[in-house]
């Protein structure tokens, strides 16, 4: 960037050679030679120490001057004659020529002069500007400095202020400025009424008080903490996060000090006086890019993180491009690769998955949220203390229980339960026995199905059959059944004895008896209900009737069947259970199954109590002097899920832990920030290679450069880099903020590369007033607004952006602010007018992302998982560009075309490109063409009743001017041609007024709506649109 | 070379045209209504100036061997094992060990801390036509075309992961924000197509199922002003997002409403006197062609059933092929840098069926696009670059499968400058590593650059303070490559 100082040097050579001659000012070090040398020289003579070359440096001045490994001086200060340096770049011997032919750089003639005009007058050395604390320039008490400090420097360069801009101008300036979105005509129009002395002033005061004004704030911001909806590598997948967009934009509106502004967002967990709000903060942390490939190493991801938070540090606060320091020590600036990897280890204390899904994050509730939250929770939380208490009215209840307990496993240990020999299904589908000797069956469920089962190993003298109907969490409703409502239909069971070589012998029931029998939906069943006994009634009515279990499902039940004769298996045979499933209707099947036998008669001859559950059976089996207090609790904690007396309050519990539940599922989450156990253990990478680790360790320590040595011993965290920060020891982040501040508001910063104020950077313009600005901002108690304010009711703001000829041959890039600037607005800006002027804009503040229309198939790359994409429902899709879903990877396509960065890495400087997609965007993309029609909408309901007089409204509202007659002339032909179309063809007319979600109006010509939307799409694809002035 | 001046001097030229209009603008009202009545006087003013960038490399550092790019992306990471880089050794040694000095201490994937067991290759590797190299041999439409054609069996990367390691091979860094190569080269060389974007990128998807995700930075230009990023010309939809006019209105309304945002802009131009407003004019001048010229490239109706059958594609299809013969007909449009991404390479399992169908959607497609450019004179002057963003591994991955591998793989190159029939490089006699004149992808840069007439060292940005470039501090050009 420093060429165009180059080049502005040239211009004054050319132009202003008056000025040049008779100023000749001294050689300003930081401004003129610094950049010079760093450029050209410092690559090999600077501070990356294993790259010296030559034995001196020229970034240090007694390296400079002292003998170098030639034992000659690079410079001898007062004599260029004398010094190497000056030999060496005015020397035709290629072999001796620096900067060397192979780093293909070359000085001026001019540059060559200035270097010599530095030695000649001392060679004297300053430390880099930005190192420099920050020094208040004297100006008047009380008074800004912006300009005097300007006028000063134009008057010694000889150039003159431009004239304020006019009112009209002045109105759409600011309110883009401040708010994004575009003045009214109305406020226009009273602005330029306002005959009173402080009407601007009064004007800066209202749109700073807007709520807009925070998210016009919020948006540089954002690119510069690198703020996204997603998580960026590889799947791109979503990430809780919006919350912390909120809370910049909340923090802009409340005016919170910028002190207290980085101390949450970089240690927002670890404030004394924590609380939501800082911790959303403290999401600043979470905001890098993560991944959840498969196969990526921690070690190697562990180490993109770290270098990414530092980048950040590097960018949002320090304004350095620390990220070089990540393979060497900076050949520009005085950073050593220690110094990267110690700032990286504040960082090491962050809770994270290196690989993988990120975690939910905080629930993120305003006050009326908090307390219903809250009230939700105590009413659970009481409930649960109820339901834990003593209850000694349960005692007797409690000890029957056990009783029955007692008699339940007693009958269900009549019972033997079998390990199936083989288990068959006729459809094909696989059964599988369980550890618990249980059947299940999986796979495609079929309408009717029968199960073989084969038992080889059944004891002496079988007299019943078992057969227990259990559920699964595999199964729908849990089972016990398949079919989609949980239930089974058992058409008929059929016992057989085979023997290898022989007819299968079938065995004939006596008695079948069941824990539970359906009798709903049983109209059109023989039996009126589904009982046990039509399980083994050979089909007498069919195969439709059997035995289910509606509405009893999800739990265990048992079918018992008497064998009419007592059995003996005999050497070779195999006793065969055929469970038939014949109802169909929707694959009532068994789902899982267990099959005992009993020898004892009693075990058929009623029904017994289900056995319970597993923990009950083991419970009841300690003996009763093994018996103590923690069993006693967890018995009677067990009986207290079954006791019927607390039927009423288990249900009021589960329904208040239920709502408790709903209720946290509709409140936002945030990533933030949480400690972990151990911090992650940092060491130096050698050339940022993460697979060598024998690097030294390092603890968290800030920059040497500018802190000085670590006290030793003396731990530092997250909050103390914080303090550093914003403290009076560190020299950059108030001129850093400062100068992207002004960026906002003249189009460029005071140093222009707002994101290097390191050597390779653009020295300021005007040194003294970034200085002045920095101070100012600090002094105020880091008040945005105040700097805001006096930025924005400067003279030099004021100016007019229209520059004559003459001023812009001397100072083309503006960078002297003799007048204002002039930029395309940014990506969020354009939409924000279109949809403003139509009238559709929903300015609603906050919330979770939207999705404007994107064209179909967009996101088609993305994969893991596949993705669509559902356009926002209504006001959803009429947002501020700002609130768009910001998918890393595939950044909406309108708003990439207009320069919207993917917030990959930190952006302090956005681009501003003028490419044809942003003509296609302005004329096709379904956006603009319903902001169109909506605006047409408004010219014909809203505005005057002839054609010329609403062309001029809606100009005036698109543009808070009025047209010219020629410019008037031009649209109404545009307008008469295809008014004259549309009428011969209203079907095109119905088609084009169509595009978009929001209602079509009635009661409107199509044809003329279909002309209008042509005038409102002309107003809204012109540059002045487009253009903040 | 930096950013500023150079846009100074395409300011300087646009200055040109804006004396034109501010001349023209003494009678602003009769121009932007003769416009609206008679557009072609407007046009004319914007032909005489031109706004069609012209690169900042000029003159060329070198001669020029390649006017365009042509890369064929093989996104997932194309086994070399199964492809270009035959391993009878790896077959003996299937299912013993890997011996650990060859992977002792490097970069694994999904294999860590997994025992390592060799998988021998799957097909068997042949000799086709002339040349005396083994390929695969289900690549043999490839392998009829080995003269055209360089192997490259020595490549390496430093990325293990899809997504850096896509970014690495296209931007010369792991971390976001850097341009892609076609990016540079638009930015370098400029683009003599008039009415299509530079830098156009075109994606197809494998029916393997193993389509990993590309995001669109692989494509964008970085640091780099965004009319230099690739424009993704897509088979559904809009081929260029928000290419199509509402419903509702006719190219000729269409022009209606260009020519009088036009009209108010030029003369809006006359009274602020910004040299934005005329570049506005000329890109809505540009947009509005390829409202017509896009259409018209992607219509194929007009190639005749010899060439629609040559590429095995039908019209519209979305397929690798179909994407080949795009990139023809973008290349005889004067396109400077075609990328196209064919995925589902990323064979964890099935090595041997996924590689087959990618023979299948390839194999032809590749030989067509070398045959078609050749029959038309065409290949000597395009560079055809074909590649992966990293290789397989040796080992197997759960019996039938490869992990990502960045060691040692293939990638090939035919066409303009290109010393066709050669082989350069090799891997160990396991194909895990490259031991013979390894190649980085600096290295690949530097080379394909240099056959662009590029000396990579004199192409740079100023960024973040240093003289940013597409190969970083290193890379060295294949001297062995070049014809």
């Amino acid at each position: 960037m420093k060429s165009v100082r180059r080049w502005a040097c040239v211009a004054l050579g050319a132009v202003g050679a008056a000025i040049q001659a008779s100023a000749a000012p001294k050689v300003d070090f930081n401004r003129d030679v610094r950049p010079l040398l760093s450029d050209n020289c410092f690559a090999c003579h600077g501070n990356d120490t294993n790259k010296i070359k030559g034995g001196f440096r020229l970034d240090v001045r007694e390296s400079a001057v002292g003998a170098a490994k030639s034992g000659k001086h690079a410079i001898v200060a007062g004599k260029p004659a004398e010094s190497e340096l000056v030999r060496r770049i005015l020397t035709s011997d290629a072999d001796d020529l620096m900067p060397p032919g192979e780093s293909h750089k070359t000085l001026t003639p001019a540059q060559k002069d200035l270097l010599q005009r530095w030695i000649a007058e001392g060679a004297e050395y300053r430390g880099h500007w930005a190192y420099q604390p920050p020094v208040r320039p004297a100006v008047p008490a009380g008074a800004s400095g912006i300009d005097p400090l300007v006028r000063a420097r134009l008057a010694s360069l000889g150039l003159q202020p431009s004239a304020e801009a006019d009112r009209r101008t002045l109105a759409r300036r600011l309110a883009i400025d401040l708010t994004g979105l575009p003045a009214t005509p109305e406020e226009v129009d009273a602005f330029e009424r306002d005959a009173t002395p402080d009407a601007y002033e009064r004007m800066v005061d209202r749109l700073l008080a807007s709520p807009h004004y925070g998210e016009r704030m919020a948006q540089g911001w954002l690119d510069v903490v690198r703020f996204a909806d997603t998580i960026g590598y590889h799947s791109d997948n979503p990430r809780n996060i919006w919350p912390y967009r909120d809370y910049v934009i909340r923090s802009f509106n409340s005016n919170k000090p910028f002190d207290r502004f980085t101390r949450e967002q970089l240690a927002g967990d670890l404030l004394p006086d924590a609380g939501i709000e800082s911790r959303v903060g403290s999401a600043f942390n979470r905001l890098l890019l993560t991944t959840e490939e498969g196969g990526a190493q921690a070690k190697d991801y562990e180490s993109r993180y770290l270098t990414d938070r530092v980048r950040a540090v590097g960018t949002v606060w320090l304004g350095q491009t620390i990220g070089c320091a990540q393979c060497h020590d900076h050949k520009f600036d005085p950073i050593a690769s220690r110094d990267f990897y110690a700032m990286g280890a504040f960082f090491a204390d962050v809770e994270e998955a290196i690989i993988g899904r990120r975690e939910d994050g905080m629930l993120v509730t305003d006050d009326a949220q908090a307390a219903e939250l809250r009230r939700r929770r105590d009413e659970a939380s009481r409930l649960q203390s109820e339901y834990d208490g003593a209850h000694p009215e349960l005692a007797g209840a409690f000890e029957r229980w056990q009783g029955e307990q007692e008699a339940a496993i007693k009958g269900d240990n009549r019972w033997k339960r079998m390990t199936p020999a083989g288990a068959t299904a006729r459809s094909g589908i696989a059964l599988k026995t369980k550890d618990d000797q249980s059947v299940l069956a999986t796979g495609k469920n079929p309408d009717t199905d029968s199960y073989t089962v084969r038992l080889t190993n059944a004891p002496a003298g079988v007299v019943g059959v078992r057969i227990e109907a259990l559920p699964d969490d595999s199964l729908p409703a849990k089972g016990p059944g398949r079919a989609p409502n949980g239930n089974f239909v058992l058409s008929e069971v059929v016992a057989r004895v085979a023997k290898e070589g022989g007819e299968p012998r079938k065995l004939a029931w006596s008695s079948a008896l069941a824990t539970f029998e359906q009798t709903i939906l049983a109209d059109g069943n023989p039996y009126h209900a589904w009982n046990a006994a039509s399980a083994i009634d050979g089909d007498a009515k069919g195969p439709g009737p059997g035995w289910a279990v509606l509405p009893e499902i999800g739990k265990p039940q048992q079918l018992l069947l008497g064998l009419a004769e007592p059995l003996t298996l005999s050497a070779g045979e195999t006793l065969e259970i055929e469970l038939q499933q014949l109802h169909g209707d929707g694959g009532h099947n068994l789902g899982r199954f267990r099959l005992s036998v009993a020898t004892d008669p009693e075990a058929v001859r009623s029904r017994t109590a289900l056995p319970p559950a597993k923990e009950i059976v083991e419970l009841l089996a300690v003996p009763a002097l093994a018996r103590d207090a923690e069993h006693a609790r967890k018995f009677l904690a067990t009986f207290k899920t079954v006791a019927p007396q607390l039927a009423d309050l288990r249900k009021r519990l589960g329904d208040a832990s239920k709502s408790r539940n709903d209720f946290e599922a509709t409140l936002p989450r945030c990533l933030v920030t949480e400690r972990n156990k151990e911090p992650r253990v940092v060491r130096v990478l050698p050339r940022g290679n993460w697979m060598v680790e024998t690097g030294d360790v390092v603890e968290p320590a800030l920059p040497v450069f500018l802190a000085g040595k670590k006290p030793e011993g003396k731990h530092l965290g997250r909050l103390d880099l914080a303090d550093w920060i914003v403290s009076r020891d560190n020299p950059l982040t108030a001129r850093v903020v400062a100068n992207r501040v002004w960026r906002q508001f003249f189009g460029a910063g005071l140093s222009r590369v707002s994101d290097d104020l390191g050597a390779q950077g653009e020295p300021p313009s005007n040194p003294e007033l970034l200085d002045w600005l920095a101070c100012e901002f600090r002094d105020s108690g880091w008040d945005t607004k105040h700097l805001v304010r006096t930025i924005v009711t400067s003279r030099t703001y004021r100016q007019t952006s229209v520059a004559s000829r003459e001023a812009l041959a001397r100072d083309p890039y503006n960078r002297e602010l003799a007048r204002q600037g002039r930029w395309r607005l940014d990506a969020e800006l354009v939409r924000d007018q279109a949809l403003a002027v139509a009238g559709l804009l929903v300015p609603v503040v906050g919330g979770p992302s939207v999705k404007p229309y994107q064209p179909d198939g967009y996101w088609e790359n993305l994969n893991f998982p596949q993705r669509g994409y559902d356009a926002g429902n209504g006001a959803d899709q009429y947002r501020r560009g700002l609130y768009t879903w910001w998918q890393r990877s595939f950044v909406h396509p309108s708003m990439l075309a207009f320069d919207a960065p993917t917030r990959e890495e930190c952006v302090a400087d956005r681009g501003r490109s003028n490419i044809p997609q942003q003509a296609l965007v302005l004329l096709n993309d379904p956006t603009y063409v319903e902001a169109a029609r909506a605006f047409a909408t408004r010219v014909l309901r809203e505005g005057p009743g002839d054609a010329d007089g609403r062309i001029a409204w809606a100009w005036r509202r698109a543009l808070s001017r009025s047209p010219s007659a020629e410019e008037i002339a031009a649209l109404r032909a545009l307008l008469d041609k295809h008014l004259a179309q549309f009428r011969a063809d209203r079907e095109a007319a119905a088609g084009y007024v169509k595009t978009g979600r929001a209602p079509v109006p009635a009661g409107l010509d199509a044809a003329e709506l279909a002309a209008w939307t042509d005038i409102a799409r002309a107003l809204l694809n012109l540059h002045e649109t487009i253009t903040r002035s | 070379m930096d950013l500023p001046s150079e846009i100074r001097r395409y300011q300087a030229q646009r200055q040109t045209r804006r004396l034109f209009l501010g001349r023209a603008s003494q009678g602003i009202g009769a121009l932007a209504l003769a416009s609206l009545i008679e557009p072609s006087i407007l046009r004319a003013a914007d032909a005489s100036a031109g706004d069609a960038w012209k690169g900042v490399v000029k003159p060329l550092h070198f001669p020029r061997k390649a006017k365009r790019v042509i890369w064929l992306t093989m996104a997932g990471g194309p086994s070399h094992l199964e492809t270009f880089d035959p391993k009878p050794k790896l077959g003996e040694m299937h299912g013993q060990p890997m011996p650990e000095s060859f992977t002792k201490g490097k970069q694994i994937a999904q294999l860590q801390g997994q025992k390592l067991q060799c998988f021998g290759p799957q097909f068997k590797f042949k000799r086709f036509a002339k040349s005396s190299a083994e390929i695969c041999e289900i690549f043999p439409h490839i392998g009829s075309m080995l003269d055209e054609i360089c192997l490259v069996r020595s490549m390496t990367t430093e990325a293990i992961n899809h997504d850096p390691a896509h970014m690495f091979m296209n931007t010369g860094s792991q971390i976001a924000g850097r341009p892609s190569m076609g990016a540079w080269t638009v930015y370098g060389l400029g683009s003599d197509a008039a009415d299509l974007p530079g830098f156009v990128v075109l994606t197809s998807l494998g029916r393997g199922g193993q389509n990993q995700p590309i995001a669109a930075r692989q494509w964008a230009s970085g640091f780099l002003p965004s009319r230099f990023q690739g424009v993704a010309l897509r088979g559904k939809g809009d081929p260029v997002m928000y290419l199509g006019s509402p419903a509702g209105t006719t190219r000729e309304r269409q022009k209606d409403v260009v020519d009088a945002v036009n009209a108010l802009n030029a003369r809006r131009d006359a009274v602020v006197d910004d040299p934005e407003i005329a570049t506005r004019i000329a890109q809505y001048e540009m947009a509005f062609r390829m409202q017509a010229s896009v259409p018209e490239l992607m219509d194929v109706s007009d190639e005749p059933a010899s060439i629609l059958g040559l590429y095995g594609c039908k019209p519209g299809d979305g397929s690798f092929a179909s994407n080949c013969l795009l990139a023809r007909r973008l290349a005889e449009r004067e396109v400077r840098f075609i990328q196209m991404y064919h995925k589902d390479w990323d064979h964890h399992g099935g090595v041997k069926q996924g590689v087959e169908f990618k023979a299948q959607e390839v194999d032809r497609a590749c030989m067509a696009l070398l045959t078609d450019l050749r029959q038309r004179g065409m290949l000597d002057e395009t560079l055809v670059v074909w590649a992966g963003e990293f290789g397989r591994t040796p080992m197997s991955q759960g019996g039938d499968g490869r992990d990502h591998h960045n060691a040692g793989f293939t990638v090939w190159m035919a066409g303009g400058g290109i010393r066709g029939g050669t082989v350069f490089g090799a891997t160990d006699e396991l194909g895990y590593a490259a031991v013979e004149n390894p190649v980085d992808v600096h290295d690949l840069h530097a080379t394909m650059q240099r056959l662009l007439g590029i000396e990579h060292t004199r192409l740079s940005v100023k960024f973040q303070g240093l003289d940013a470039r597409l190969t970083g501090i290193s890379g060295n050009v294949i001297k062995d490559v070049l014809a």
